[in-house]
């Protein structure tokens, strides 16, 4: 069933703009926006365009950081890391599509910071959804929700939008 | 050994390499895997070459897991990438100098093996003079252990055959386009055995081996190969050349009449190279023998990637040792 249709992933997307642009200011400008693959790459591209943000966008593939290697293997990767500014001491904003157990947030985090030491890292995500498994928090988001450990938020691209899938226990 | 049993040691080969699931586990021979894997392969390795462009050398992969070296042959550059790999992956790695070792004293292979599972080392890189030797060992490893083949007498080389097919798919793209010629000892070598095999897998269309009976025999048709004799028909509008290393040792057992013929005769200058496409790139496993089957012109020539195939070898090792140990590692769940 549809979550949040176009219109609304839009209005969703056009909030977190306005967020962002409270949070950080005058240091908007300088500050590198990093999407993590794959959802999270097509989130950021639009809040990017949305901030008119003049650094190209930074892309993160997070397959080598994983915590669940020695579980499942090696997942397929999916894209590239790409980051195309220095994060030393510059303001991050980290983008995701939805914030869940936060176990990608922490391994990306951790990818960043073997390519730099960064002033500040914020969190922006399109749906935080409960079941959190670590103490990491959007500091942005566009919808918050309370859903089951059966239930999936999905993102569809070209129109963004949003599924939910399964049923509540 | 007649056929039948040939054809059963050989799936017995191709067998042990994968877990329950079908993936690898243990990676002996490119003979037999399906495209999927040996492309998985491929575009993990470019995720570490994209990594390592950004300044990203060292990932957490292998963090806590030790990696051991058995190099029963000596091979300064495939230990020193196997080790850069491992260590890139974050892992330990003990490079074990089997002439000094026990071994040498007299210890069997498996005692060794035993000893170095009892300091619980999770994968064994082993190459050996005889083929079969990392076949053997991962018959003998713990179920947690993955072996990877760094090569094996005459019968593979399946890393280096990789880190080849990485080099020409960055170079050339699509395999299914391509003409490749690989010039030199064919049948002695467990490069070109294991080359062929991927580029089958691959679909590339138009393999060829060019080389003289003693070396390249008419034998090899029934690989899926063409042969040619002579350098002009066989390197014709080709896309990529491989040059084989030719063996000193092979001079002495009356197969060649002397390093001067074979140049003649084989060796690839730059005005021989003019027969394959004017794009075409030039391979080599090396070590090159300059002036026996390469001309040093060509080999620091503009169509030479022998270097960029060393770089590679890195990423594409990086790939081959986090896929076959992840999948070790996951075989193990319950």
């Amino acid at each position: 069933m549809i979550f949040a249709d176009t219109a609304r992933t839009e209005a969703m997307l056009d909030d977190m703009t306005e967020k962002l642009r409270e949070s950080l200011g005058d240091q908007l400008e300088s500050s590198a926006m990093i999407g993590i693959h794959t959802g999270g790459v097509d989130v950021a591209s639009a809040l990017h365009k949305r901030l008119g943000l003049s650094a190209p966008l930074g892309m993160l593939s997070i397959s080598f950081y994983r915590d669940d290697f020695s579980r499942i293997g090696l997942h397929p990767t999916v894209g590239a890391t790409d980051l195309p500014q220095n994060l030393e001491d510059r303001t991050v904003i980290l983008v995701d599509d939805v914030l869940y157990s936060g176990r990608t947030v922490r391994a990306a985090l951790n990818e960043i910071f073997d390519y730099g030491r960064p002033a500040r890292v914020l969190l922006a995500c399109l749906v935080e959804r409960s079941g959190h498994e670590l103490p990491i928090r959007a500091d942005v988001a566009g919808a918050s929700v309370d859903l089951g450990p059966n239930q999936q938020i999905k993102l569809q691209t070209d129109p963004l939008m949003l599924h939910l899938e399964g049923e509540p226990t | 050994m007649n056929p039948t049993d040939q054809a059963s040691a050989q799936q017995a080969f191709e067998q042990i390499q994968l877990n329950r699931d079908g993936k690898l586990k243990h990676f002996l021979t490119t003979e037999g895997l399906d495209r999927d894997t040996l492309t998985h392969i491929l575009e993990t390795a470019e995720s570490f070459m994209g990594a390592s462009d950004q300044g990203l050398k060292k990932v957490p992969l292998l963090r806590g897991r030790t990696v051991a070296n058995l190099f029963f042959e000596n091979s300064t550059r495939t230990r020193t990438t196997f080790e850069l790999a491992a260590k890139r992956l974050s892992a330990d790695v003990l490079n074990i100098d089997i002439q000094r070792s026990a071994t040498a004293k007299g210890e069997s292979l498996l005692d060794t093996l035993n000893n170095l599972q009892a300091m619980l080392c999770d994968m064994f890189v082993v190459r050996h003079a005889e083929s079969g030797a990392a076949h053997f060992v991962a018959q003998h490893v713990a179920p947690h252990v993955s072996v990877i083949n760094a090569g094996d007498g005459r019968h593979a080389h399946p890393t280096q055959a990789m880190l080849d097919m990485f080099t020409i798919r960055r170079f050339k793209g699509d395999f299914r386009q391509l003409s490749v010629a690989i010039v030199g000892d064919i049948v002695h070598s467990r490069v070109a055995r294991s080359q062929i095999h991927a580029l089958k897998i691959l679909g590339v269309p138009d393999i060829r081996a060019v080389g003289p009976t003693t070396l390249v025999p008419q034998e090899l048709q029934e690989m899926g190969v063409s042969v040619y004799r002579d350098l002009a028909s066989g390197l014709a509008d080709v896309d990529v050349v491989i040059m084989l290393r030719l063996q000193n040792e092979r001079m002495s057992g009356a197969l060649l009449p002397s390093t001067g013929e074979y140049f003649r005769q084989y060796g690839l200058d730059n005005r021989r190279l003019k027969y394959a496409k004017p794009d075409a790139i030039v391979m080599h496993p090396g070590p090159t023998n300059r002036g026996v089957e390469i001309d040093g012109a060509v080999a620091d020539g503009a169509q030479s990637v022998i270097l960029k195939q060393v770089t590679y070898g890195i990423a594409v090792r990086m790939a081959v040792m986090s896929i076959a140990m992840g999948n070790t590692a996951a075989g193990e769940q319950p």
